[in-house]
């Protein structure tokens, strides 16, 4: 078990995702910086679905009441075993009574933690991802018990470790494609679209991120569609909102853009005041 | 069959596939009759199916030729067959409009100058057509509501409704799945889980079926409610004529 001394700011449990329920109006969910997770599960040598804990803004404090191997990715909160800082990207063997401590990021978002043989809670149509209405709670509470296996003897490949470039933290550019509604802007407006700087607003989560700026908008609201996680919706004012991995399955506003699924692990990594840049990719 | 459909890439493995820009039952029982077809069509590629209104967006395993597909796709539908008629269900929902429930039921009435069983009367008496499950986790979109019913959603939402709320938002009506925030006049409950993840699959209810509301009292709500908790209650179902 791992016992939840300090939830954190924002702490859930999540893996790939739910695929398949979504024309039961079931959300996605799953790692939002999916990278970050099968990066973490792949060092372990863990299958890349295995369930970690997402950890946003400000990590939780937390006790291992057995025996593993561990490996922390994504935003780095500056994570310390008994007091001791670790890097990020290696495997640690951790022991029976070990304390594992964040602190807020200095550089990301959301930093992962990943045990050897993953997160053992249970399964909820085929995910152990949080989201509120499909698992009892949307987020991991103070004193909670997470179920994990018992495994020592990892020091063998203690010693691996990835270099990560993290640059994709700073970098603006998000990779796009037109989404169903493009073209229905006008040329001025989508010039205007793909070379605007935008800044992520106070209004992001796991559902969207709303973006600060306002954008001259004369379009309807369609009728209501599909969407997927990516998708950068148009509201009647003017707001840009861009869903991520716990949106709803479909949207009345306009689809203009469309996030590729890399852009969506980095978008993921930004904060409230970061600026994004559209860069479009196969324009027809 | 028949309709001028339109294709367009959405997101990296997925093709979105379009209806004429309207809401009606013809197209709704097309979009169904070509995701069943798809269905049955093995194609092993296809990973997701979802509908809407007036579309339907495919899904692949991975990365595709979004020409080759849209070939494919549009073979299918132009092939003669029909699909094995689907069973449509209509479904007997009870609904409680007590005031203890009917939280926005007299404001609706003096706004509306309807009373509030003329109100409950023209809800009930409508066969509602369910088009698709979206927005919550089952949470149905239903077409049919009486013209005299349509009003505009409120002005700020209430934060908390509770689960089983049954509202009218604009020109729709429908039943809050779960507890969530929401804008639409509550006018009701029904005791009936639309959504449980125990289930396989989670909904009972799917595009194209129907839904009958009828009025119960606070008890007979209460004795429903017991049975549903304990996973027990049968959801009343008439047969589909057509």
């Amino acid at each position: 078990m791992i016992k939840v001394l300090k939830s954190g700011f924002y702490t859930t449990i999540q893996d790939l995702g739910r695929t398949g329920y979504q024309e039961y109006g079931v959300p996605y969910s799953g790692a939002m910086d999916q990278q970050a997770l099968k990066l973490a599960n792949a060092l372990l040598g863990n299958n890349e679905d295995m369930a970690v804990l997402e950890m946003t803004m400000v990590g939780p404090r937390l006790e291992f009441q057995c025996a593993t191997l561990i490996c922390i990715t994504g935003a780095n909160m500056q994570p310390k075993i008994n007091n001791k800082m670790v890097g990020l990207y290696k495997l640690h063997q951790v022991h029976t009574g070990d304390v594992l401590s964040f602190s807020a990021s200095k550089s990301g978002f959301r930093s992962y933690l990943a045990v050897k043989g993953g997160i053992q809670t249970d399964q909820v149509m085929c995910s152990r991802s949080l989201y509120s209405g499909v698992t009892k709670d949307a987020t991991v509470k103070k004193s909670e018990e997470l179920p994990i296996e018992f495994f020592e003897g990892g020091t063998n490949n203690a010693h691996a470790a990835l270099k990560i470039n993290t640059d994709y933290f700073n970098s603006k550019t998000l990779v796009v494609n037109e989404g169903p509604e493009f073209q229905l802007l006008s040329k001025a407006q989508q010039i205007k679209l793909i070379n605007f700087e935008f800044h992520v607003s106070s209004n992001n989560n796991r559902m969207a991120y709303q973006l600060e700026e306002s954008f001259e908008n004369a379009l309807e609201p369609i009728i209501t569609a599909p969407v997927l996680p990516g998708t950068v919706q148009l509201t009647p004012s003017g707001k840009l909102i861009i869903l991520m991995r716990d949106c709803q399955t479909t949207g009345g506003y306009p689809r203009v853009l469309q996030l590729n699924s890399t852009s969506i692990n980095f978008l993921s990594q930004k904060s409230t005041g970061q600026s994004c840049l559209f860069k479009l990719l196969n324009s027809k | 069959m028949g309709f001028k459909l339109s294709y367009k890439v959405f997101g990296e493995q997925g093709v979105l596939v379009e209806w004429p820009k309207e809401i009606s039952t013809k197209i709704l029982d097309d979009v169904i009759n070509f995701k069943e077809r798809l269905n049955t069509s093995d194609l092993k590629n296809i990973i997701e199916i979802r509908s809407a209104y007036q579309s339907l967006l495919i899904l692949y395993s991975e990365d595709i030729s979004f020409e080759k597909e849209v070939e494919v796709l549009k073979t299918i539908y132009d092939s003669e067959e029909k699909s094995s008629e689907s069973q449509s269900t209509i479904w007997r929902i009870p609904v409680c409009y007590d005031a203890v429930f009917g939280l926005d039921l007299e404001e609706m009435s003096q706004t509306k100058n309807l009373s509030e069983e003329e109100i409950v009367k023209r809800h009930v008496e409508v066969l509602y057509t369910v088009y698709f499950i979206g927005f919550l986790p089952g949470f149905l979109y239903l077409g049919g509501l009486d013209e005299k019913l349509s009003t505009p959603r409120k002005a700020s939402p209430r934060l908390v409704v509770e689960k089983g709320s049954v509202a009218i938002g604009g020109g729709q009506t429908g039943i809050y799945p779960s507890e969530s925030p929401g804008g639409w006049h509550i006018i009701g409950q029904t005791p009936v889980d639309f959504f449980n993840p125990k289930n396989t699959p989670p909904c009972f209810a799917k595009p194209g079926d129907g839904i009958h509301f009828y009025e119960v009292s606070l008890k007979t709500f209460n004795d429903i409610k017991v049975l549903v908790d304990a996973g027990v209650y049968q959801i009343e179902r008439e047969e589909s004529h057509d």
